[in-house]
């Protein structure tokens, strides 16, 4: 019961309410029992002539006044029928208000902590992260704690109070009846149990089925020009209606199945039924029990039946809430970053120096070897090297999203691993290679950081990125909201929103991680003089595939293999035989008809 | 994101009206359904009348004379009971299976045969939704809504028809509660529907919060945004734990009153029954046949409350899906060419005239849905085999023209003749079946590789894919993986490199060996050695094959036979490379800019 405990933990403050809602359950389940009791005596000993025979019975009567003079006043009794009844709905409302209300609270609780603790895991976790599991994690098992807390937990409780309550009373009222009333009952139990257990299997696979449908049609939806393009209606509507079917028949055989068990479960309970009445008659008849006995059996056994059937459901059920319990201690499991180790926050001015850095991603297999480069405040440097050749790597080091193994990175003097997390990523803005917007208005998106923003901040980030004409010519502008019917951005557009985002901070260091890769020559370069233009210019770095990008850097570092093997100017580097030089080769591949032509201009 | 007008309380018959017409197939095992659960509700309300039988028979005439018979009939009508509900819940199963398996059919064939205007409309969430949630919930409440309907209304009726056989003024007096019975399980269960629907509305937006978080979470970590983060995602939680506790609260005052009002039910026939028992006038059997009559009654009455209600959310559910299907295409082939060449599930390709690959644009002019005008009067005419790229900034044209090209959209005026043929005299997908298309972001179906390119054409032979691929210079890094062409590319490809699902959807366009060809940007997002490789695939694929190409790259731009440069829907320049280089216009300026830095640099030192 691990996860019990686990559990608790998070009902913290809450678990005082929840147990007056277990309180509540017994109650009612207690009240519930008085009425087929009432009735008896009624038929049997007001109206009709048997003795009565509990002295509790006997004193509740004497206190409505007395047996002659309830008969002749029935109104009390059935008046009492109403108080009994109010009583145990203000306890049954009291179960499920107080219940849900601890449930709710505890589940926004994992919600909270849950949410927080993600995006609180380090970066590493993030670029191998499957965003479906972890999703699922994150609603459906926190959904299904949620109804284990809410409802199985407390009906499963009331069940098995009214179980006992019931049979009590009733081994009270006659022996023989009472065995003969529940001699069905425990393999309607076991069959319930063993059948959701066993049908569960159908479950999934109807879930799967389902989930291989959805699959199919956002493809199909996403891609839709290339069914078209290459007119494949008739195979995608092929290839869907087998899923199609798929779905419809896994889910016909659950349905099925449960068709099976339902009239099972009816024809036993309903057997129940007979078995009481007629054995109940019988004795009745020998004069064993009297006619009040026999009804309120009748009343007891209908009772009984119905949470008797639901909880080999309810039991399959709440077994899965361990499961999602686990599931998401897998999550909290994950240590987390600590933004505010040692307090350091120091004044940053932009220099940097990289000395003899090594980095690796999985031990003994390093992405940058023995990179060592100097930076002066304000100055921009460029790096440029084919995919997988340690750029990003490099660059994600300076906000500290991962950490250097070997040599020393000083930003203005002081080692990096000493400055705190929160305090560099505040200083260092890093425009991601694919960047996110959030499903908020462009105006929110582009003062993420820092949401009580003047608008004006934002319009002056938006001009530098040059973004604010494409903004405007939106027909709500600022007031736009990302991912809306009809707007959707360019790549180049979304690139130019991450800078925007990213620049509105004024950090003393800056990183363009290929980030204006989408963006047209014309843009990228007026954004880069916009910036250039900037008073207290960041120390800028740029990862670029474009020679015209990089080209104006004070400082060009050629990567390869996680090592530094060209460094200059771009004019130094054109002259130098080697990857730059290709690079820029083949993006100028001019043929001689253009170099002359250019000559001649 | 409401972006649907849920408030429609009201039923509206109109709606349903249309419904009927999809229900038609099923008409026969609803009618069996029927009797089915009218035989349940008759069942239900039978059993007290034989306990009734039963106190009046043995217990009062102190007899146990027939007490086998009766046990016997009891068991008999237990397996009735069991054979029916099983009966019913299969059939019902088998109805809503089959229903949404036909709307989902027939939702899906109209979208393949909506044009891309549609679906520059809705947003690919918004059609899944109408596809999944919304069909099952439509075949979830028909079948299963009219099962309980038929249920509840017997059991009433029936239940009605016993207790005034029974005893005609008992039975009024006991019945005077199921009016409020009703009207208040009407009230509240119209208000806890309405609650359950909010609480979904939020938790749908706690859904779209954790994909942001994870999503978002490099983009958070760079800002430093998790405390702002939190609180959002806080105040997001708190209001839904507000709404689902008023939804708790609202259902679990709901039953209180309704077993109260119940319990009334109960008194009155204890009190009035009572006395008519002590006065000889009904037997102690009808008493207990009235007292389990009164808690009888509360079920139907729910039911029926619960089946309103649902059907009136139900009901937003079908006007989306109905919207679906009754959307007419704002392109479609006219009557003649689908009898001559077959329509776009059905083709006749042997009617179709081959492709030589003449374009022509005539008197073109386009203008969207809200009258944005994008092309006015565009001429231009392409030579088989002639490769044009287009230049020109976001929204200046390009895209519409390759739009029109491909036939995605069509002219709002004048024509476009393919070897002097009006496309529209054609059915749309004789165009298609000729078209390579090869897209900036590459999408490609989950499967193998193999059944990737394959796509392009059905016919393929290994040896036709394995050249395209050589073709294209992706044949070797697929070598390369253990399982080759029979590599998973995952769901959209997501297993492969972008690079990778590029090369594979060049294999894919090239394998079907048109004569008409489009690249929309499809360099861009690639880095230069891996442009390098793709931009000699380009010239392979594009020689001899009328083409477009629309590029940000000026390398795939260069080797084309004519560039227009496109500017608010007009050509402003039209030549090949050194001819446009010489005219020293937009064209001159967009190349030379590359050098202009470098340049202005070596001038300023």
């Amino acid at each position: 019961m691990k996860e019990f405990k686990k559990l608790l933990k998070f009902m913290e403050g809450y678990k005082i309410i929840y147990l007056f809602g277990m309180i509540s359950i017994i109650i009612s389940q207690i009240i519930t029992t008085v009425t087929p009791l009432l009735i008896r005596t009624t038929i049997d000993s007001i109206i009709g002539e048997e003795p009565i025979t509990s002295s509790i019975i006997q004193s509740g009567v004497n206190l409505l006044g007395g047996k002659e003079y309830l008969k002749n006043n029935l109104w009390i009794i059935g008046l009492t029928l109403i108080l009994v009844a109010l009583l145990r709905g203000i306890f049954l409302y009291l179960k499920n208000t107080l219940s849900s209300k601890s449930a709710e609270n505890t589940t926004k609780n994992i919600r909270d902590n849950l949410y927080d603790h993600i995006q609180r895991l380090p970066y590493e976790y993030h670029v191998k992260s499957e965003t479906g599991e972890l999703i699922q994690k994150c609603t459906s098992d926190v959904e299904t704690i949620k109804r284990f807390l809410a409802i199985q937990l407390v009906e499963v409780a009331g069940s098995i109070s009214m179980l006992i309550f019931i049979s009590y009373v009733m081994f009270n009222l006659n022996v023989k009846m009472a065995l003969i009333s529940m001699v069905i009952l425990p393999i309607t139990f076991t069959f319930s149990v063993v059948f959701f257990n066993r049908v569960k299997k159908d479950f999934e696979a109807s879930d799967e089925a389902e989930a291989r449908l959805s699959t199919t049609l956002q493809e199909n939806l996403t891609g839709v020009r290339v069914v078209k393009a290459f007119s494949r209606q008739k195979f995608e509507v092929d290839k869907f209606d087998e899923k199609n079917r798929e779905y419809r028949d896994l889910t016909y055989k659950l349905i099925k199945n449960l068709s099976t068990y339902w009239s099972f479960s009816d024809f036993l309970s309903m057997s129940q039924v007979g078995l009481v009445i007629t054995m109940g008659s019988y004795w009745t008849v020998k004069g064993d029990i009297s006619l009040g006995t026999l009804v309120a059996f009748t009343s007891y056994i209908n009772m009984l039946i119905w949470p008797i059937r639901q909880m080999g459901r309810t039991l399959t059920d709440m077994g899965k809430a361990f499961v999602s319990v686990k599931r998401i201690e897998e999550i909290f499991n994950e240590p987390i970053e600590i933004l505010e180790e040692n307090h350091k926050k120091p004044n940053i001015k932009g220099s940097i120096t990289f000395e003899n850095v090594y980095f690796e991603y999985e031990q003994n297999k390093p992405v940058l070897k023995d990179v060592s480069f100097k930076v002066k405040p304000g100055q921009t440097i460029a790096l440029i090297g084919p995919t997988g050749s340690g750029k990003s790597s490099l660059v994600h080091l300076l906000p500290r999203l991962y950490d250097y193994n070997k040599g020393s990175i000083k930003i203005d003097n002081i080692e990096l691993k000493n400055i705190d997390k929160k305090w560099i990523r505040r200083n260092v803005g890093l425009v991601l290679q694919e960047p996110f917007l959030y499903a908020k208005t462009i105006k929110e998106n582009i003062r993420l950081s820092d949401p009580t923003m003047i608008d004006n901040k934002v319009f002056e980030a938006s001009k530098i990125a040059s973004i604010h004409e494409d903004i405007i010519s939106f027909e709500k502008g600022y007031e736009t909201f990302v991912g809306e019917r009809g707007v959707s951005l360019s790549g180049g557009q979304k690139q130019r929103m991450a800078i925007a985002r990213t620049i509105i901070n004024q950090c003393p260091i800056v990183i363009f991680d290929d980030s204006l890769s989408a963006v047209d020559t014309e843009t990228d370069i007026s954004i880069r003089t916009a910036l250039r233009k900037r008073k207290n210019k960041s120390t800028t770095i740029i990862i670029s595939h474009r020679i015209s990008t990089v080209a104006e850097a004070d400082l060009i570092l050629v990567l390869d293999k996680g090592r530094i093997i060209q460094r200059g100017n771009h004019n130094s580097l054109i002259k130098e035989e080697g990857l730059y030089k290709r690079v820029y080769e083949i993006q100028n591949s001019l043929d001689d008809s253009d170099k002359d032509l250019r000559l001649n201009a | 994101m409401e972006q649907e007008n849920e408030k429609k309380e009201k039923l509206q018959f109109n709606v349903w009206k249309d419904f009927f017409k999809y229900l038609k197939p099923y008409k026969k095992q609803f009618i069996i359904l029927i009797g089915l659960m009218i035989i349940v509700g008759v069942l239900d309300s039978i059993f007290p009348l034989l306990t009734k039988h039963a106190i009046d028979n043995f217990v009062n005439k102190n007899t146990t004379l027939g007490i086998e018979r009766f046990a016997f009939l009891f068991f008999g009508a237990v397996i009735l009971l069991a054979v029916t509900v099983y009966l019913f819940l299969s059939i019902a199963g088998r109805i809503e299976t089959q229903m949404a398996y036909d709307i989902r059919r027939l939702g899906f064939e109209k979208l393949q045969v909506l044009p891309l205007s549609y679906y520059d409309e809705k947003a690919v969430g918004w059609l899944m939704a109408r596809m999944t949630s919304d069909i099952n919930r439509l075949s979830e409440t028909i079948s299963w809504g009219l099962v309980d309907f038929a249920w509840g209304i017997t059991m009433m009726t029936a239940v009605t028809i016993a207790m005034l056989r029974l005893n005609f003024k008992l039975a009024l007096i006991t019945l005077s509660v199921v009016p409020f019975l009703a009207l208040v399980s009407a009230y509240f269960q119209k208000r806890i529907l309405k609650a359950q629907r909010d609480v979904r509305k939020i938790n749908s937006k706690i859904t779209a919060a954790y994909n942001e978080d994870i999503q978002g979470a490099k983009t958070t970590k760079t800002l430093v945004r998790e405390e702002i983060n939190l609180e959002e995602f806080s105040e997001l939680t708190s209001s839904m734990k507000v709404s689902s506790i008023r939804a708790t609260i609202l259902s679990s005052l709901y039953l209180p009153i309704v077993l109260t009002l119940g319990s009334i039910g109960t008194a009155f026939a204890v009190n009035y029954g009572g006395k008519s028992v002590m006065l000889g006038l009904i037997s102690y059997g009808t008493l207990v046949a009235f007292i389990s009559y009164t808690a009888q009654f509360f079920e139907p009455v729910r039911q029926l409350a619960v089946i309103f209600a649902e059907v009136q959310s139900a009901q937003a559910s079908a006007e989306r899906v109905f919207s679906l299907l009754n959307e007419v295409p704002a392109i479609t082939d006219s009557e003649e060419v689908v009898q001559k060449y077959g329509d776009l599930l059905n083709p006749k390709k042997e009617a179709w005239p081959k492709i030589e690959g003449h374009l022509e644009f005539k008197n073109v002019s386009f203008s969207y849905k809200d009258g944005e005008k994008v092309l006015e009067n565009f001429n231009l005419k392409v030579n088989p085999g002639e490769t044009i790229a287009l230049v020109g900034e976001t929204g200046s044209g390009k895209s519409t023209i390759v739009n029109l090209f491909c036939r995605f959209y069509e002219p709002t005026e004048g024509n476009v003749l393919i070897d002097g043929i009006n496309y529209k005299d054609m059915p749309q997908n004789w165009i298609h079946e000729n078209l390579g298309y090869v897209l900036q972001t590459p999408h490609l179906f989950s499967g193998t590789i193999k059944e990737n390119i394959q796509y392009g054409n059905l016919n393929a032979t290994e040896l036709d894919i394995i050249k395209a691929s050589k073709l294209v210079n992706a044949h070797e890094f697929i070598m390369e993986m253990e399982k080759g062409y029979e590599t998973e590319v995952g769901e959209g490809g997501s297993l492969l490199s972008t690079g990778q699902k590029q090369l594979i959807s060049f294999a894919r366009a090239i394998v079907r060996n048109p004569q008409l060809f489009v690249l929309d940007e499809a360099t861009s997002s690639i880095d230069t050695e891996t442009e390098k490789i793709i931009q000699d695939a380009i010239n392979k694929v594009l020689d001899g094959r009328t083409s477009f190409v629309i590029a940000h790259r000026l390398s795939t731009i260069k080797n084309a036979d004519r560039i227009l440069v496109i500017k608010d829907g007009k050509i402003i320049e039209n030549g090949d490379h050194r001819e446009l280089i010489k005219n020293k216009g937009y064209y001159y300026n967009l190349y030379t800019n590359q050098f202009i830095e470098e340049q202005s640099k070596s001038l300023l030192g």
